[in-house]
C-alpha cells in the first residue's frame, strides 16, 4: 500500500504493508538516523518522534495511522548549523554518554516543553518517565531541559 | 559545516561511512550512485593517503600518522563505549604535540587499521591505551623536533612547538610545520618505550574539560551507531533463538511462512535458525512466526533455590590471602558474627539490543560490530566461517553502552555467518527479549564472611568466602564461545576455562587481623545461566559483601562506621577519599542501626584494591510495608590519580552511581525451569526518572599518580 508522509518537511510515499511501524520507515526508508530501536515496545522510549505537536513511540505506531499530520524526527529539531536549544544544551550540558537514549529524551521533552514552557525539575522527571537511560545520565539531562527552557525564556 | 576534519571524522564515526554525510544531497547521490565500491575505495584511499600500512604496535605509524596538512590521526585499539576516551585519548595527544585538540582525530577498533590493545575493558582504556597514545604521541614529537633541529640548523633544545609549528625561540621567522617536515609520509621509526613524555605541571589540555567530540552527531541524527549503518543490497535478517536456555532445534516447519512478503531465505545449520528477508519488518514478521519445534534440553534449577545450588557444587578453591590463624581467633572469640550475601544474574541492559552487519565481496569478510575487541572476535569470526583470519576484518562502530560482555560480540557471528550464506550484506538486530534473554550475564555469586572484633574494637579475625563462576566467557578468538557456534552442525566446541574476575576486591584494604579470603570458583557447568563480564566483574558483590559486614563489625564494637573504616585502613589516600566525602555529605556519626526507616550508609574501596578510591556516601528511605527502598542523596569522593578530562569523569561517575544502585536495589534475572523469563522492561525494571538521586561528586586529583 502506499503512504504519503510528510517528514521535517518533506513529503515522501512509501510503499509498505499497512503494519509497518512507523519507525523502520523513518529509518529505512528515509535513511534517518534519529528515532531509535530501543524495544518495540513502547517501553523505552528511543524511538520517539513528534506526530503534529505530540511525542509518540513510533516503534509502536503503525504507518496506516499515522494520516497527514506532520512527521518531525530529531534531525527535522535542528541541524548542526541551526540547533534546536535542547539540542545546544545537551551539548552543553554535556547530558548522554552512549547516547542511544537522547534521541528519545530530546524528543519527548520538546513536546514537554511546548505545552510547559517552564517546566519544575519534578515536571521534567515525570515527563520523561517513560525514557529508559542506562548509562545513567539522567541527572544531566534534567539539567539540559531546564538550561534550554531558560534559554527561551 | 564540517570545516575541521575533526568535526568531519567525529560526525561520521567510522571513515567508511564518512562519505554519506558529505552535505546532504551530495552525499547521497555519492552513495546511491557510487555504493560499495564507493566505499571500498575510500577506505584504501584513506589508508593510502594517511600512510597507514601497518598495525605493528612496535612501530610509531601503527599509532599515529600526519597529513598534509598537519593534522593528527590517532590509531587506537581502544575504543569509544560511550565513556567518552575517544575524545580523552585525542586530548593525551594533542597534549604530547603542543597541538590543538581540534586539529586531532581519532580512527578506533579496525583490524586493518588499529594495534591490538586487546578488549575495551576493565576501566584500563585511559590507564593503559592512554599511555600508548602518549607514548606515540611523544614518540612523534621527538621526532619532528629532531628534524625541525636538522632543518633549521637549530639545537633541539632551542625550539618551541606552537600549534604544529616549530621555531627557533631565538629566531622566531625561523620555522617548519609538522606538515612541512612529515606530512603524509610514514615514520618508519619503532615507539620509543622511553620517551619522556609532558610533564603533567605544563598541561593545558589534559585535564580541561573538553566537550566530548561524539555528542553532537548524537544530538543531530548524524550516523554514529552500528545501527545506522546502511550498506547498498543490504539483507534484514532475524535470528530465530532456542526457545530455551539448553534447547535444541527438532523440526522447522518452513511452510509457516510460505507466502510471507520479502522473505529470501530461511537459514538453518543445526540449532542455529534465521530468516533473511528484504525488508526489516518483513524479517521481523517472518521470525515471529516461523514454526519450530525444540527439544528443551536438560533443566534449570529453581531461581528459589539458587544459592543452595551453587553452594553444593564442587569448586576449585583458591585461598587469596591468608594471615594468621583465623580459625582459631574466631573460635575462642565470644561474638562472632556471620553473614551470607548473594547476587543474583543480573544484565547489562543495553539501551539498543544488539546489532552487527556483516559484508561480503571476493571472500573477504567485513563485520562492523560494536564488539570490546575487533581482534579477539576476528579469530573468533574466522574459525566459525571456517576461513583464515586474514579473510575476516572486524571494524568497531558504536552500539548502545555495554558495561561489557554483551550481545554485540554474537550478534557480529550470526551477521557474519549470515552473509556467508547469502553471499550479500546481512544486517542482524536483536529483539529486545533476545537481548534479555541471550546476553551473557553478570553471575550470579554467594559471598559468605565471619568474623569478629576484639576488646579494643578492631577486627580481630576476619574470614571471607566467595562462590563464583567466571566473569569472562568472551570470545577470545573461539568460534565455540559465540553464540551460534554450539548449535551448528558439527557444534564448536566451547572453549572457555580461566577462572577471572570473580575474585576482584574479595580482599580489602584494612587490617583485619588473623584473616583469610578465599575463592571457590565454580565450573561454568554450575552456572545455569551463561556468565560473562558486567562492569566490575566480582568486585561488586565482593564489595557490597565486605562493606556490609564491615558496618556488621563497626556495630558490634558499638563504633561509627566511618570513624571503624579508618580505624583499619593505613593509607593516607583512602583516608583522604573518605574524608572527602565525609565532608561533603556531612556525615552524622553513629553507632547503631537507625530504627526510624531512614538512615545514611557508606562504603568504601580501592578498586582491585591497586587502582582508583572511592567513598560513596548515600541517604535513603525504607517504606517497612512495601520494602521499597528510595535513596536521597548520593556523595562519591573520588580519586583516580592523573584526570583527563574533570567532566568526563563526573559523567562516568554520575552513571556508575544510577547503575549500581539501580542494580542492588531493583534487578535479577528471572527464570523458570527451561528459559528466561524476565524478557522485557517490565519483567526486568531498571530505575527511571523517578528513581534518580541528588548526585555530588568529589574529584580528588593526583596528577602526580598514574591515570
Amino acid at each position: 500500500m502506499t503512504f504519503t508522509l510528510t517528514v521535517n518537511g518533506q513529503q515522501h510515499v512509501v510503499d509498505v504493508a499497512a503494519d509497518t511501524p512507523l519507525l523502520y520507515i523513518l529509518r529505512n526508508d528515509l535513511q534517518l538516523n534519529g528515532p531509535k530501536f530501543g524495544c518495540g515496545l513502547s517501553q523505552c522510549g528511543a524511538c520517539t518522534v513528534h506526530l503534529g505537536d505530540r511525542a509518540i513511540r513510533s516503534c509502536v505506531t503503525p504507518v496506516s495511522t499515522v494520516g497527514d499530520e506532520p512527521i518531525t524526527t530529531l534531525e527535522g529539531l535542528g541541524q548542526p548549523d541551526a540547533l534546536h536549544p535542547l539540542q545546544q544544551a545537551f551539548i552543553d550540558e554535556q547530558a548522554a554518554q552512549c547516547g542511544y537514549c537522547t534521541n528519545g529524551m530530546i524528543m519527548s521533552a520538546a513536546a514537554v516543553l511546548k505545552q510547559n514552557p517552564q517546566p519544575s525539575d519534578a515536571d521534567i522527571k515525570q515527563a520523561l518517565q517513560g525514557n529508559l537511560c542506562r548509562c545513567g545520565s539522567h541527572v544531566r539531562v534534567v539539567r539540559a531541559v531546564q538550561r534550554a527552557a531558560e534559554s527561551q525564556a | 559545516m564540517m570545516a575541521t576534519r575533526r568535526a568531519f571524522l567525529a560526525h561520521s564515526g567510522a571513515i567508511v561511512i564518512g562519505f554519506t554525510l558529505l552535505g546532504g544531497k551530495a552525499g547521497r547521490a555519492l552513495a546511491e550512485t557510487s555504493g560499495r565500491v564507493a566505499s571500498h575505495a575510500y577506505e584504501a584511499d584513506q589508508a593510502i593517503r594517511l600512510g597507514q600500512t601497518t598495525t605493528d604496535a612496535t612501530q610509531l605509524d601503527s599509532w599515529l600518522s600526519i597529513d598534509r596538512n598537519g593534522d593528527v590521526t590517532i590509531f587506537s585499539g581502544k575504543v569509544e563505549l560511550g565513556t567518552g576516551v575517544r575524545t580523552a585519548l585525542g586530548q593525551i595527544a594533542a597534549e604530547e604535540l603542543d597541538l590543538p585538540f581540534e586539529r586531532v582525530a581519532l580512527i578506533q577498533g579496525d583490524t586493518a587499521r588499529t594495534p591490538d590493545e586487546g578488549y575495551t575493558a576493565g576501566s584500563q582504556t585511559i590507564q593503559a591505551g592512554g599511555v600508548n597514545v602518549r607514548k606515540a604521541a611523544a614518540t612523534a614529537r621527538q621526532v619532528l623536533i629532531n628534524l625541525a633541529a636538522a632543518r633549521l640548523n637549530v639545537p633541539s633544545d632551542q625550539l618551541n612547538l606552537a600549534d604544529g609549528v616549530i621555531s627557533s625561540i631565538a629566531e622566531p621567522r625561523r620555522r617548519v610545520s609538522y606538515a612541512d617536515l612529515v606530512g603524509d609520509q610514514r615514520f618508519a621509526l619503532p615507539i620509543d618505550d622511553n620517551v619522556v613524555t609532558k610533564d603533567p605541571s605544563l598541561y593545558t589540555v589534559v585535564g580541561q574539560p573538553v566537550q566530548r567530540v561524539d555528542l553532537p552527531p548524537k544530538v543531530t541524527g548524524g550516523v554514529t551507531y552500528v545501527q545506522d549503518l546502511r550498506l547498498p543490497g543490504m539483507l534484514h535478517a532475524r535470528v530465530i533463538h532456542p526457545s530455551g536456555v539448553n534447547a535444541r532445534l527438532a523440526q522447522v516447519d518452513e511452510s509457516s511462512i510460505t507466502g510471507l512478503p520479502g522473505v529470501v531465505k530461511i537459514v538453518r545449520n543445526g540449532s542455529f535458525l534465521a530468516v533473511v528477508a528484504e525488508r526489516e519488518e518483513q524479517a521481523i514478521k517472518a521470525a515471529s512466526q516461523l514454526q519450530g519445534t525444540w527439544d528443551p534440553g536438560p533443566a534449570l534449577p529453581s531461581q528459589d533455590t539458587l544459592s543452595a545450588h551453587l553452594l553444593a557444587q564442587q569448586t576449585q578453591d583458591k585461598v587469596l590471602a591468608d594471615t594468621g590463624d583465623p580459625d582459631e581467633v574466631l573460635q575462642s572469640n565470644a561474638t562472632v558474627l556471620q553473614a551470607t550475601y548473594t547476587q543474583p544474574y543480573q544484565l547489562h541492559a543495553s539501551i539498543g539490543p544488539s546489532c552487527a552487519v556483516a559484508d561480503v565481496a571476493d571472500g573477504q569478510y567485513t563485520i562492523y560490530s560494536s564488539t570490546q575487541g575487533v581482534y579477539q572476535l576476528r579469530g573468533a569470526i574466522a574459525q566459525l566461517l571456517n576461513v583464515g583470519p586474514d579473510h575476516v576484518r572486524v571494524v568497531y562502530m558504536e552500539g548502545a553502552g555495554c558495561y561489557g560482555d554483551n550481545g554485540s560480540d554474537h550478534a557480529s557471528a550470526e551477521a557474519a555467518l549470515l552473509a556467508q550464506a547469502m553471499g550479500r550484506p546481512v544486517r542482524v538486530q536483536w529483539m529486545r527479549h533476545d537481548e534479555h534473554a541471550w546476553e551473557p550475564k553478570g553471575p550470579a555469586m554467594v559471598m559468605q564472611v565471619r568474623g569478629a572484633v576484639n576488646g579494643t574494637g578492631t577486627v580481630a579475625g576476619w574470614d571471607y568466602q566467595v562462590w563464583t563462576p567466571t566473569h569472562t566467557t568472551r570470545a577470545s578468538g573461539q568460534a565455540g564461545n559465540l553464540l551460534p557456534g554450539p548449535l551448528m552442525d558439527p557444534p564448536a566446541p566451547v572453549a572457555i576455562s580461566a577462572n577471572f574476575g570473580g575474585d576482584l576486591n574479595a580482599i580489602t584494604n584494612y587490617g583485619l587481623g588473623a584473616n583469610r579470603v578465599t575463592a571457590h570458583w565454580l565450573p561454568l557447568s554450575a552456572s545455569p545461566l551463561r556468565p560473562s563480564a558486567l562492569r566490575s566483574l566480582g568486585a561488586m558483590a565482593n564489595t557490597f559483601a565486605n562493606e556490609s559486614f564491615m558496618d556488621e563489625l563497626a556495630a558490634s564494637a558499638g563504633a561509627d562506621p566511618l570513624e571503624f573504616r579508618l580505624r583499619h585502613l593505613n593509607d593516607p589516600r583512602g583516608a583522604a577519599v573518605l574524608q572527602a566525602a565525609a565532608d561533603q555529605f556531612s556525615w552524622q556519626p553513629r553507632t547503631a542501626p537507625s530504627q526510624s526507616g531512614s538512615g545514611q550508609g557508606l562504603a568504601f574501596v580501592r578498586y582491585v584494591n591497586a587502582l582508583t578510591y572511592v567513598a560513596t556516601m548515600v541517604d535513603l528511605s525504607v517504606d517497612p510495608q512495601s520494602g521499597q527502598v528510595t535513596l536521597g542523596r548520593v556523595v562519591v569522593a573520588h580519586d583516580c590519580g592523573l584526570i583527563i578530562n574533570p567532566d568526563g569523569l563526573k559523567n562516568q561517575i554520575e552513571g556508575n552511581v544510577i547503575q549500581s544502585a539501580s542494580r542492588a536495589i531493583l534487578e535479577q534475572v528471572t527464570f523458570d525451569t527451561s528459559k528466561i523469563t524476565s524478557v522485557d522492561w517490565s519483567t526486568y525494571p531498571i530505575f527511571r526518572f523517578d528513581a534518580v538521586p541528588k548526585i555530588d561528586i568529589v574529584l580528588v586529583n593526583h596528577p602526580d599518580q598514574p591515570a
